[in-house]
């Protein structure tokens, strides 16, 4: 007791193993897999030197749901909705590679409007994906309003994807051979109006952001990825345009309509956080105008194939027509036969390339589904990008990967 | 092309090109909706990537799919995704492997193949043979067997819950309240392998019942 209590006088420090120039060795510490900065449910086994990250390594799949599995087991159209349940930030992106897929396997035409509603309707997703993972980015480092004024915005998204739709996330709504269904005129409208009002409030939450000091500090030359690491560890999207390289698959590979829009594909020139940051900034103005030229130029017409023997038919028909009425019975239980083949299509989802590889054995039901899921690749090249930076850049890597789980997992 | 899938460089001689310059790692050529495949052999399948990557600028490896045909002799078939960013075009290289014969990896052409590979040994026990890290990547911690193959049940073996009694995740064989409902909805009209009831005297010689 008497050393304890000369210890508290300070007298003595023998007891105290933390005084004089020991050796202090690296330690592991856990990241999640709760934690709000991991963006859902990863866990990252870092070894830190003091606050210097040594190794990280990423573990996923707690998220891991079988969906190539069960979709295995469904109907091409039943296997659609799995499709919203990926990347739930942007279900809509998710749904068109593999409505393309199967309409590249059934080789079947999109009417034009139908294609049309598709890209206006990517673009609205893309711009809701970059509301929340521009919001959660600038939240993960620090600043707390510019999220909440960006989230009034992926609101006002989702609203229109009620309209469309009827649900708010898992739409659903892209179909093979076009879209399930036409959207009112008044839609239409009011998402032009839509898109001459939000820039404002978008623009006023990125000027809080974009120039700040704080920000800038803690994401200007973190993680930095030369163009050749980007190319090798399979980087895509804002990811691989942040490194430098212009590589859209919209401008690329084009498909649906994207031929006919006009847009720019923004690229960041150092590659660091910031870069990936503003890329996805300046993808949200250019989605605005994908989106108006859409409206503008969309012509009337059916928005999906009237082949009848994929796309079922409209519930008014059915009350007329016996033919409609076996039709919609066949598709809704036995579904449509794709030919046998395999598909790999890619598109361009808010986060890289997304693609669908679609093995068909000339039955119902796909006989393999892989998904290419954007953040496989990206949360790879995590160790690399916070090798040497500390640890609470990790948050700001992970922030500007923009990862989301149910698709990194599936 | 009439729908409405992403248009790529043309596959006009990419084919043959490619096959001359691969020479007899080659095994198969397949152009099949704008698609290009090679069936490779498994042996050369890193000086083939190599090549493919240096000297015809396919600079991206993509995605690595495995798909299962367990009727095959050698039931697994690896699906090597590449990109092409300056060409912009893709094809795909494949090779065939079964449950012990290990595919060399190709994690020091792409190091984006490591967890790639990992899923795949993951979801469907293919080995990669040079992979450092190989271990389960998406399953649980634990977790025994292989469940893309298509001899793993879609309801899997064990389910986990919570147990109040133990404090703790307990793993337990699955029990279904009710079977699982798998219908067959392919119409008997068109490639039923089975005879549907009272279709046994149909007659047509095809069938068992009707050789009475």
């Amino acid at each position: 007791m008497a050393d304890y209590l000369d210890e508290m006088d300070g007298l003595a420090d023998e007891t105290d193993p933390t005084v004089g120039d020991l050796e202090i060795q690296n330690y592991t510490i856990n990241f999640g897999p709760q934690h709000p900065a991991a963006h859902g449910v990863l866990r990252l086994v870092m070894e830190l030197d003091g606050e210097i990250v040594e190794r990280l390594d990423p573990h996923v799949g707690l998220l891991h749901r079988g969906t190539e599995k069960l979709i295995e087991h469904k109907t091409y159209l039943q296997a659609l909705p799995y499709f919203d349940r990926l990347d739930y930030c942007s279900p809509l992106a998710m749904e068109h590679s593999y409505v393309l897929a199967i309409e590249k396997l059934l080789d079947l035409e999109v009417p034009l409007r139908g294609q049309y509603l598709r890209v206006l309707f990517a673009e609205l997703t893309r711009i809701c994906n970059h509301m929340l993972n521009i919001g959660a980015h600038v939240m993960d480092v620090g600043a707390m309003t510019p999220n909440i004024w960006v989230f009034e915005i992926r609101e006002q998204c989702l609203e229109f994807f009620e309209r469309a739709s009827g649900a708010r996330m898992h739409s659903a709504w892209f179909r093979p051979g076009g879209v399930h269904q036409d959207v009112p005129l008044k839609l239409l409208t009011d998402m032009a109006d839509w898109l001459d009002e939000f820039p404002t409030l978008f623009e006023d939450a990125m000027s809080l952001v974009t120039g700040n000091r704080i920000f800038k500090q803690r994401n200007v030359d973190i993680a930095i990825v030369s163009k050749e690491d980007a190319v090798r560890w399979g980087f895509s999207g804002p990811m691989i345009r942040g490194s430098g390289i212009a590589w859209d698959l919209r401008k690329s590979q084009p498909y649906d309509v994207y031929d006919r829009m006009e847009f720019d594909v923004p690229v960041g020139t150092r590659g660091d956080c910031y870069d990936r940051f503003m890329v996805r900034v300046e993808e949200v103005r250019q989605s605005a105008r994908i989106m108006r030229q859409c409206l503008n130029e969309m012509p009337d017409g059916p928005v999906a194939s009237t082949d009848r023997k994929v796309v079922p038919p409209k519930r008014a028909e059915m009350k007329q027509s016996m033919e409609a009425l076996i039709h919609h019975f066949k598709l809704y239980t036995e579904g449509f036969h794709v030919p046998a083949g395999e598909v790999y299509v890619a598109t361009e989802s808010p986060k890289g390339e997304f693609g669908v590889y679609l093995v068909s054995d000339g039955s119902n039901k796909p006989y393999r589904c892989k998904i290419r899921p954007t953040a496989f690749s990206h949360l790879q090249a995590m160790d690399f990008m916070s090798k040497g930076h500390m640890l609470a850049d990790a948050t700001a890597i992970l922030g500007a990967m923009d990862i989301v789980f149910g698709e990194c997992d599936r | 092309m009439a729908n409405g899938a992403p248009i790529i460089s043309s596959n006009e001689g990419v084919a043959a090109a490619l096959a001359k310059s691969l020479g007899a790692a080659v095994l198969d050529t397949v152009e099949a909706y704008d698609e290009i495949s090679f069936t490779v052999d498994r042996k050369k399948l890193p000086a083939v990537m190599d090549r493919l990557r240096d000297k015809h600028e396919y600079q991206q490896l993509v995605e690595i799919a495995g798909v299962d045909y367990p009727e095959r002799p050698e039931r697994f078939e690896i699906c090597y995704h590449l990109l092409s960013l300056t060409k912009n075009h893709r094809i795909r290289v494949k090779v065939t492997t079964d449950e012990d014969t290990p595919v060399p990896t190709v994690t020091h052409i792409w190091e984006v193949a490591g967890w790639l590979e990992r899923e795949v040994f993951d979801l469907y026990g293919v080995l990669f043979d040079g992979n450092a890290d190989l271990r389960r990547i998406l399953t649980d911690y634990g977790f025994q067997g292989h469940p893309f193959r298509k001899d793993f049940p879609l309801t899997g073996y064990v389910e986990m819950r919570y147990s109040e009694e133990a404090k703790r995740v307990v793993y337990e064989p699955v029990k279904l309240a009710q079977d699982f409902r798998s219908f067959d909805f392919m119409s008997p009209w068109e490639g039923a392998d089975y005879i549907l009831p009272g279709d046994e005297k149909s007659g047509d010689g095809d069938d068992k019942g009707a050789k009475k």
